[in-house]
Order: C-alpha cells, then sequence, then structure tokens
C-alpha cells in the first residue's frame, strides 16, 4: 500500500466510529488546551519581567556589594576584622545584597583589570518635586537608575556621560503635574526639593528628558550621574566623612567578552571579598520561579495527556477488536505486516493531531479574549503585561509533543493488529 | 506431473496444539491442481479442507511436506514474497463475505489494488469496470452493507477478480445464500473459469456445488479418501 494511501484510510478508518474518536480526541483537546495556555502564560510573564529587569540596568554592568554571598545561602558568615564590613541592612532593595563598600574597596574595584567607570551608587532623598510654582508632590528616585533602561512611553533614556541634571518621569506623575501627553512633558524643566543633614531646604532644577511606563521592580523616578551628584553634595551640606559608605557600586565591563571571560571577572571581585551580579543573575532568579510556576501547571496539563494517552490505547484496542476480520482480510489480501503497523500507528497519531491542534486553537481563541478582558480590568495596574502570550513555535511543539505521544500510545494496539494471523483473523466471530 | 500444475502439493502435513491437545488436521496429503482447472475440496466440518485451502493458498505454512506454486518453492518464499504472490496470483472468496462496513461498494472491491499501491485514478477506473460486467455499477457508492445477500457475494467476487489472479479460492461461496441467489454466484464462478481460464478452488459441503466442479477432492480426518476423490489431474 502506497504511503499516501495509507495516510488516506488511517484518516478515513478514524471518522468510522465517530462516537468513539470524538471522546478520545476529547480527552487528548484537554491536554492540548491546558497545555496551550499554561505556556502562554509563562512566555506571557516571563516577557513581562524581562522588560521589567531589563529596567533595573543594562547588561554590561555589574552590581557590587560588600561581603560574600554565601551569607544569603549558608547562614550568618563568621566575623573577620580583614574582610567584614558592617552592613546597615537596608540595601537598595533587589539590587544589594552583603555588606557595605568603603573607599578603599572602590579603588580595589578600579584597580581590577576588566572593570571600568566603578561608581558608587549614591542614594539621595528628595522632598518633593514641583513644576514651575505648581503644588508640590512627594517624589522618590530609584538610586540604581543611571544604569537602568527604562520601559519609556516618551522621550529617551537618561545619559550617564551629560553634565545636564536630567530625570526620567513616571508616568503617573503627568497629570499632577500639569502635563497632558508624555510628549509635553519630555524637555520641561522641573525643581526637586531636598533637605541636607543640618535641616537646610535646597532645590535642584532637571530636565525631563523621559516619560516611563510604571514599573514592578524598579521604584521611583529615574535621574542621572550628574543629577545624583549634584543632589548628593547638597545633601552632604559640604561636610566630608572620613569614612563614607556606600550599599553598591556599579561597573561597567566589556560585554562583547565570551560567558567564561565574564565568569573569570565575577570570580576575581568575589574573591576579592565583593558580591557581584550581573543583570542577568537577577533575571535567572526571577525567571526560575517562574519556570517552577509554569512547571507545575504544564505537569497538570501532561497528567491529562497521560491519562488521555490511555484512552487512545484503549480506543485502538476495541478498534483492532472490532475489526479483526477486516485485518485478516488485508493481510490474506496481500497486506504486509509492517503497513498494517504503519496504518494502525498512523490513526492513533491522526486523533493525537485532531485533539492537539483543536486543542491548541481553541486555547487561542479563548486566552486571547481572556487576556483582553484581564488587561482591561484585574491587570489594568500592571501595564505592559500581556497575562497571555501564544508563540507560533510552541503550539507547534505542543501539537507535536502531543502526535508523539499519541503514536507511542498506539504502537500497542498496532503491534497487536500486525502480529495478527490471518487465518483466525477470518475465523474469528 | 506436467508444468502446468499451478500447485503442487505433496505429502503435506498440519497440526495444531501440543502434546495431550495435539490435533492433527492434515495427514501426509498430496494435492494438485492444473492451470484452468475447476477443484471441489469436500468433507465435513473438522475433515481438514479448510486447512489444506489455507495452505496452498498461503496463508499459513505446513509442518511437513513440499509445497511449489507455479513451479517456485513456497516454502522457501519470505513473507514478503508470499505477501506479494497472495495480492497478485490469488482470489479469495469468503462465505462470510468479509466486506468493510461503512465503506463505498468500490473501496471495497479496489482493496487488493490498494495494497498492491496501485494510483487512485486507475484503481477507480479498473474497479468501475468490474462493476459493470457484474452489473453493479449502479451500487458503487453505496455502502457495502446496504446490498442484499447475492449482491454482496457478487462484489466479493468482483474484488477477487479485480486484480486478474491466476486462482480463485472459495471457501463455501454459497453457505450464505439461498438456492436462488447461491446458484447465480455459482454460474459466475464456472463463467470465470471456462471463459477466462481462471483456475478455481471451492471448498464446500455441498454435494451439488462440488458436482459441477471438474473434479473432487474428498476429506476425512485430514486425509484424502480416494475412493470418494477423483484424484485424476486434467491434462
Amino acid at each position: 500500500m502506497k504511503t499516501s494511501d495509507l495516510l488516506a484510510s488511517a484518516v478515513a478508518n478514524t471518522f468510522r466510529s465517530k462516537l468513539r474518536t470524538t471522546l478520545t480526541v476529547l480527552a487528548l483537546f484537554i491536554g492540548a488546551f491546558t497545555l496551550t495556555l499554561t505556556t502562554a502564560v509563562g512566555a506571557g510573564v516571563t516577557d513581562y519581567v524581562t522588560k521589567q529587569v531589563a529596567s533595573l540596568g543594562a547588561n554590561d554592568v555589574f552590581i557590587i556589594s560588600g561581603g560574600a554571598q554565601a551569607n544569603a545561602n549558608d547562614g550568618p558568615a563568621e566575623y573577620d576584622p580583614e574582610t567584614s564590613t558592617a552592613s546597615d541592612g537596608t540595601g537598595a532593595g533587589p539590587l544589594a545584597a552583603g555588606g557595605a563598600l568603603t573607599e578603599a574597596d572602590l579603588e580595589t574595584l578600579s584597580a581590577t583589570e576588566g572593570l571600568t567607570k566603578v561608581s558608587p551608587v549614591r542614594s539621595v532623598a528628595f522632598d518633593y518635586i514641583q513644576n514651575g510654582e505648581g503644588t508640590k508632590y512627594e517624589f522618590t528616585a530609584n538610586p540604581a537608575s543611571s544604569i537602568t533602561q527604562a520601559d519609556l512611553v516618551a522621550g529617551e533614556q537618561l545619559s550617564s556621560g551629560s553634565t545636564e541634571n536630567q530625570v526620567v518621569l513616571p508616568s503617573d506623575y503627568l497629570e499632577p503635574l500639569g502635563y497632558a501627553t508624555g510628549a509635553d512633558a519630555v524637555g520641561q524643566k522641573v525643581s526637586l526639593g531636598l533637605t541636607d543633614i543640618l535641616g537646610n531646604k535646597h532645590t535642584v532644577d532637571a530636565t525631563i528628558v523621559g516619560v516611563a511606563q510604571k514599573s514592578l521592580l524598579a521604584q521611583g523616578a529615574g535621574i542621572n550621574q550628574a543629577l545624583t551628584n549634584s543632589a548628593a553634595d547638597l545633601q552632604m551640606a559640604g561636610i566630608q566623612t572620613l569614612n563614607p559608605r556606600y550599599a553598591i557600586a556599579t561597573a561597567h565591563f566589556d560585554a562583547s567578552l565570551p560567558a567564561a571571560d565574564i565568569d573569570a571577572l565575577k570570580k576575581t571581585v568575589v574573591d576579592e571579598g565583593f558580591s557581584v551580579q550581573t543583570i542577568q543573575d537577577q533575571l535567572g532568579v526571577i525567571t526560575t520561579v517562574i519556570a517552577g510556576i509554569v512547571g507545575v501547571l504544564n505537569a497538570f496539563a501532561i497528567i491529562a495527556l497521560l491519562a488521555a494517552s490511555f484512552g487512545i490505547v484503549n480506543t485502538l484496542l476495541m478498534s483492532v477488536q472490532e475489526r479483526t476480520r477486516e485485518i485478516g482480510l488485508m493481510k490474506a489480501m496481500g497486506m504486509r505486516s509492517g503497513r498494517v503497523f504503519a496504518l494502525f500507528s498512523l490513526e492513533a497519531t491522526f486523533i493525537g493531531f485532531l485533539g492537539s491542534a483543536l486543542g491548541a486553537i481553541f486555547a487561542v481563541l479563548v486566552g486571547t479574549g481572556l487576556s483582553a478582558a484581564l488587561a482591561a480590568g484585574p491587570l489594568a495596574a500592571l501595564p505592559g503585561l500581556s497575562i497571555l502570550l501564544f508563540d507560533p513555535a510552541s503550539i507547534l511543539g505542543i501539537i507535536i509533543l502531543i502526535m508523539a505521544i499519541a503514536f507511542v500510545s498506539g504502537t500497542l494496539p498496532a503491534r497487536r493488529a500486525a502480529k495478527q494471523n490471518p487465518i483466525e483473523s477470518l475465523r474469528y466471530e | 506431473m506436467g508444468s502446468n500444475l499451478i500447485i503442487d502439493a505433496k505429502n503435506i502435513s498440519k497440526s495444531y496444539g501440543s502434546g495431550a491437545s495435539r490435533f492433527d488436521a492434515l495427514k501426509d496429503v498430496s494435492f494438485q491442481v492444473a492451470q484452468g482447472e475447476s477443484v471441489a475440496i469436500v468433507g465435513k466440518s473438522g475433515s481438514g479442507k479448510s486447512t489444506l485451502m489455507h495452505l496452498i493458498a498461503l496463508l499459513d505454512k505446513p509442518d511437513s511436506g513440499t509445497l511449489e506454486v507455479e513451479g517456485q518453492d513456497a516454502l522457501r518464499m519470505k513473507q514478503r514474497e508470499l505477501s506479494n504472490f497472495r495480492n497478485k496470483k490469488f482470489g479469495f472468496v469468503f462465505q462470510q463475505f468479509f466486506l468493510t462496513p461503512n465503506t463505498s461498494v468500490l473501496d471495497n472491491v479496489v482493496l487488493p489494488l490498494k495494497i498492491s499501491g496501485i494510483k487512485r485514478s486507475e484503481r477507480k477506473r479498473r474497479g468501475l469496470d468490474i462493476l459493470t460486467s457484474f452489473e453493479l455499477e449502479s451500487k458503487a457508492a453505496n455502502k457495502a452493507t446496504a446490498l442484499s445477500g447475492g449482491q454482496k457475494q457478487r462484489v466479493v467476487i468482483a474484488r477477487a477478480l479485480i486484480n486478474e489472479p491466476a486462482v480463485i479460492f472459495a471457501d463455501e461461496p454459497t453457505g450464505n445464500l439461498d438456492s436462488a441467489t447461491g446458484g447465480v454466484v455459482e454460474d459466475t464462478l464456472f463463467a470465470l473459469n471456462k471463459k477466462n481460464g481462471i483456475t478455481l478452488v471451492i471448498v464446500t459441503h455441498d454435494e451439488e456445488l462440488a458436482a459441477r466442479c471438474d473434479r473432487r477432492v474428498f476429506l476425512k480426518d485430514g486425509e484424502i479418501v480416494p475412493s470418494l476423490s477423483n484424484k485424476k489431474v486434467k491434462a
């Protein structure tokens, strides 16, 4: 029998027992539907987090803090006056882990080969932001913003080299400050108020260069290095502490280096007694958590598919039983065992295709509607998040996976059919 | 023995089971069929007549003896060659019809061609040709199960003929039919034998049907009964 005829026969045979096929397809349909949705949720959330984490920093930046990373995992480290540094525990959100950095530490880092532009992240506490003579609003700056990539809705990113005081405004500040749109705000001057350590009030002027989407991970407005420095200097009121401490420092490296060299560089920095992380490391932690959640969801879908695969075995065994004489006849007429096996395997695979394709299509239809409804409703507070992201490649992968499962399930009944003795089969009542 | 023997079985035996449950279905049977003749294998149920047909139709292998088909040693053929031989040279007619339900008459008739890998367009042409010669062309698109008994058996004969076989094996071809329709089916088979020279091997317990054949072979308890059998092979 030619392969094309075999395929056509398999498809036709599938539709001969419509109720049984429908029920088997339904079981696979549920598995495919679930798997498509969970994969889409995984992809949607990962995509969102990737964008969010990009707002934490550029990819050629190390975020360096004092102390060994071991602290996080192995309980408290023993105090060693040589290497241990004091930590105030405040850190800078997700960016810092470990103790504070001293000027001496910064010099060590600057002297390390491979690291350039080592600079401490100086935190600046602003009191308010004001547009001209308008209302004053509370204002927080993200200390790490000079190295971040904001998820912009208007304007452009902060310039780290510029001597101009620059600010990237979160989008929810637009209306209170009297700007109709993000584009209106770009290029405008605002005043930032702060209080120095002696209690005196100061203001700094800054230019709005961009407007950012509200972000989950990077809180506050973005300010560039020039603004950070001028504000921090004002805040210190000209007093130089003998032993200034910084929660974290940033250092640039050549991002075009091979991964092994970057790892070696990280090891060098760790050996010097610091903790070091790249943006990728931080992304890794978050994506691992998401992968875990999606993995659990997928496990449910796989369980559904496993149950469905037994359904296929059962369906086809019944079919082989029912068609015993037909198989015997075909073999008597010269159909070879291999072709009989292929016929039944193809029937199983086709059932798998029907179930998975229908399930995936239905999941995309339902998911697209659901995603739109969620984005407009409960998830409106997370702009930029499309909870379900359908990727054609992963949908194709799911369909192929389910067809493979169906094929494997079909081999047992197909083997039984192929091994049938034509005489016995023809005698079968 | 001349070279016109299409089937030449010598001293073949076949048994099923082992030990105490061992059953000798055929005991040292020799049986020849010449090209173009019609032979009836007659016997009661359990006499071994079906076993003999299965062996000479290459559906099963004897435990001992030799078997030649068209001068070839059938016992040395590989599975693939056996399948191919059955597909090209043999046609089968069974008592229970074995038509595939929910499938059209045409699709049932062209099944042997489909198995041998012939193109769809040619299958259809040859299928319609043969249905026309059986005056069944109007039923081509009907479901096979919707036909009467006589029509079904004629479809089965059309199916057996479609690959232009050398031999047709018929196992109780009229067993499920009333005498009138059975008569029509018999006429059809013998006409093919006479006009087209197709060798006919009929397994039956129907004495009347057996009497219409050129030759009869009686089987009892797995052995040929010489007194009742006409062993002479047509020259």
